[in-house]
């Protein structure tokens, strides 16, 4: 397992570029990881700011491309959230583009996978949740509790219920963090115990250079399923942002 | 049992788990792909709704994965 063409976990290693030094015991360093979330920012701002900037009334295919980011964001946030919810739209545009293009860049070979760190996901996670407590309570003042009281409830139930919605509330960072961590670590490690088989096998002789075949198809087939999930996953995450920013905007439900 | 036998059994065990999130998600595609041949032309509005189910039922499944890879690769 410590070769590190074969064991699955090398690709998630966090090593120092270079190193600032350390302030109260707390190094301050480059690391990979931070490398590809500038690369990730440069990258959407690039595609972004390219493909408007000669805006048409016919829009080129970059354009086009850019336009189309843009409505499926928008369309989500409006059926989820209402016109109101319209107001969180570059908020909710940045998680998609940033969640997006970093699934998407780590599936090139060597690349990082950012969202495949759990601390990642659990700041984006906390960034969304933080938001919605946060302008809930500006919004609607303390009627925000009411969040965890749905309306017509009988009141011998209602402890009870109100009880639930608490916990599932408070679960609600953890699952939104863990489940983009877990696809992505899955994903990856599953790609990356394939690719190994493959190394194994082509070091045991002729013979294995042809059963090498079988677990590269899969390997092959596998990628194609993580550009699905990268997608899947990135949108999934922007759904349930809206989601809980309806919360926000209307608390009683 | 040594304690690390014990702890790659329960990450094997912990995996289980994740049957009940395939049978849930299973489901809910299931059941959407089934009113969506019924009548096509309300089946895109529904689809949001059926990725959020999908993405609830699958977190359940993704905790076991976690507490499988815990008791893998951390202690």
């Amino acid at each position: 397992m410590t070769d590190p063409a074969i064991d699955p976990l090398h690709q998630f290693h966090i090593v120092n570029i270079f190193s600032l030094g350390k302030v109260g015991g707390v190094e301050f360093a480059l690391t990979n990881s931070a490398v590809f979330m500038i690369l990730i920012v440069v990258l959407i701002s690039a595609f972004l700011i390219l493909s408007t900037s000669g805006r048409g009334l016919v829009p080129t295919r970059w354009q086009s491309a850019a336009e189309m980011m843009y409505e499926i964001v928008a369309n989500t946030l409006r059926s989820s959230a209402g016109t109101e919810g319209m107001k969180y739209f570059p908020f909710v545009f940045s998680i998609f583009a940033f969640v997006l293009t970093a699934n998407l860049v780590g599936l090139v070979p060597y690349f990082f996978t950012v969202t495949s760190h759990i601390i990642i996901t659990l700041a984006l996670a906390l960034l969304v949740i933080l938001t919605v407590v946060v302008t809930g309570f500006i919004r609607n003042g303390i009627g925000f509790l009411k969040v965890f009281v749905p309306s017509g409830l009988p009141m011998a139930i209602a402890p009870f219920i109100t009880f639930i919605e608490i916990l599932s509330f408070l679960s609600r960072p953890v699952s939104l963090s863990l489940r983009l961590f877990g696809n992505m670590l899955a994903g990856h490690l599953v790609l990356k115990v394939f690719a190994g088989f493959v190394v194994s096998l082509t070091a045991a002789g002729v013979g294995g250079w042809f059963a090498g075949i079988l677990p590269l198809g899969m390997t092959v087939a596998l990628t194609a399923l993580e550009f699905l999930v990268a997608v899947l996953q990135a949108y999934v995450f922007t759904i349930l942002t809206c989601v809980y920013i309806n919360d926000a905007i209307h608390p009683s439900h | 049992m040594d304690a690390e036998a014990a702890r790659m059994i329960g990450a094997g065990i912990a995996c289980f788990g994740m049957a009940g999130a395939a049978i849930a998600v299973g489901n809910i595609f299931g059941n959407y792909l089934t009113g969506a041949l019924r009548n096509p032309s309300a089946a895109p509005s529904q689809f949001t709704n059926t990725l959020i189910g999908a993405a609830l039922a699958e977190g359940l499944g993704i905790f076991s994965l976690v507490i499988a890879f815990l008791l893998i690769f951390v202690g």
